[in-house]
């Protein structure tokens, strides 16, 4: 297979930058551009709610690459121009600001939107963490509040808690599940983490649905849930998840159903792939439609997608992983865990705070989680169903 | 090839370890990436710069 006339990768994060690294570094040697919607060079997003929110790094520093790598890619950077249509039969894709790129090969790497409260839009006080800009807006009104309220008990929700907690702040969290996690982790893990979030100052709403916020003279006032309780806020920041961004695609022909659907190559339609927090594609391993939303799955996806745009025709079987930092706790997972699984504690003690527990249904292992023991939580990696098929990076 | 590694940065996922265990390990405490071979010889320069690209916290750098 000769190598495509012009790649275009729309979405200039983690899994577009990984893209159009990888291409590169397989050969390719053809027209390369980048389109990105947000005006800044390719950041990481994951010290977002951390470092970045915290303070304990500027905005640099997260960086994905140092401009002198960027340059060496020799590829066109369009940034700050969200795309708003595609042609899928031109494999052309139309920009806000009306400028048509085409390609033989065009990678869909646009990422999520977090998804809102109703009333959220316009508000004073209410935050949403996605963006570079979103972190730093998000921070300047946590230095000059005392009260904030998060929605949201999964990863970001509680990572955002954390933060602000260390930054002094009165903090409650809020959401449907008992514990932070709950859903994911099961019962211990997530007791855990309630208990970790508790001695740390954080309050628990847990357990209630949150319903919408209350406000006055245009700034939010508070959070309410289903009880009818409300929860006091000068600040309201919604962490309760996100969607695929595919209402650029609508009209395109490509089928978009919580995400971009794609088959084993992660491939859309003829020419057309996508790859990351986006993609839905088959995973031939699991027989599954998966999308997967963390930052490993951005890098590899990208990974085998620049592959198979290259002609390598390989399916994209990895074992999923993501990790949390929530106050002193590092929490890893291999695999896919099921709050009804059972669950075994392989190494470490509960206990002592540091412990591997794998995760099982009808005696298959599906996952591994660590806490605050990454390496050996990452040497079980190959007991998880399916691991015997290598990530999508290793060839 | 250089390599360095900002362990500051390293959020202990193990993705260059699976990728080239001669050139990086994790720490046994707190799994931080450890740099076993700051030169690694030519046959694994193509893997090293894999591991670079898809680390998950950036933590890999290269330098020819």
């Amino acid at each position: 297979m000769n190598p495509p006339d012009g790649v275009l990768v729309v979405g200039a994060s983690a899994a577009g930058l990984t893209a159009a690294e990888a291409l590169r570094r397989k050969g390719y040697e053809g027209r390369l551009t980048i389109l990105g919607a947000e005006p800044h060079l390719p950041y990481d997003r994951p010290p977002l709610s951390k470092q970045v929110l915290g303070g304990a790094w500027l905005p640099e520093r997260a960086q994905l690459r140092a401009s002198d790598a960027l340059s060496s890619l020799d590829a066109s950077f369009v940034l700050g121009d969200p795309a708003v249509g595609l042609d899928v039969a031109e494999r052309s894709v139309r920009t806000a600001s009306g400028q048509v790129l085409a390609a033989e090969a065009v990678v869909v790497a646009t990422g999520l939107r977090p998804r809102t409260l109703p009333g959220q839009d316009g508000l004073a006080g209410v935050h949403v963490l996605r963006s570079l800009d979103d972190a730093l807006a998000l921070r300047k009104d946590l230095l000059s509040c005392s009260r904030v309220v998060v929605v949201g008990d999964g990863v970001l929700g509680a990572e955002i808690a954390a933060t602000a907690r260390s930054m002094g702040l009165t903090v409650t969290m809020a959401g449907p599940q008992e514990a932070p996690l709950a859903y994911q982790f099961g019962p211990l893990p997530a007791r855990l983490l309630a208990e970790l979030h508790a001695s740390n100052g954080v309050s628990l709403a847990l357990g209630a649905g949150v319903t919408g916020l209350s406000a006055k003279d245009g700034r939010v006032t508070g959070v309410r849930l289903a009880t009818g309780e409300v929860l006091p806020a000068d600040v309201v920041v919604v962490a309760f998840g996100a969607a695929p961004v595919t209402e650029w695609l609508s009209g395109s022909g490509l089928l978009c159903d919580n995400g971009v659907v794609c088959d084993s190559r992660c491939r859309a339609a003829e020419g057309i792939y996508a790859a990351g927090d986006v993609a839905r594609w088959h995973h031939e391993t699991l027989d599954v439609l998966l999308r997967l939303e963390n930052r490993t799955n951005a890098t590899e996806q990208a990974l085998a997608v620049a592959g198979n745009v290259l002609g390598a025709d390989k399916p994209y079987t990895p074992v999923p992983y993501f990790w949390t930092d929530q106050f002193d706790v590092k929490i890893h997972v291999h695999g896919t865990l099921f709050a009804d699984a059972d669950v075994a504690i392989v190494d470490g003690d509960p206990a002592d705070r540091r412990f591997v527990a794998t995760y099982s249904r009808g005696g298959v292992v599906t996952g591994v989680l660590g806490w605050n023991m990454p390496k050996q939580a990452r040497l079980r990696r190959q007991e998880v169903f399916g691991a015997s098929v290598l990530v999508g990076g290793k060839s | 090839m250089k390599v360095t590694v900002d362990q500051d940065k390293c959020c202990g996922a193990g993705t260059c370890v699976l990728l080239a265990p001669d050139v990086f390990d994790q720490r046994d405490e707190d799994g931080i990436v450890v740099l076993l071979d700051e030169t690694p010889g030519e046959e694994l320069h193509d893997i090293v710069r894999e591991a670079a690209s898809v680390c998950p916290g950036v933590a890999i750098s290269v330098s020819s």
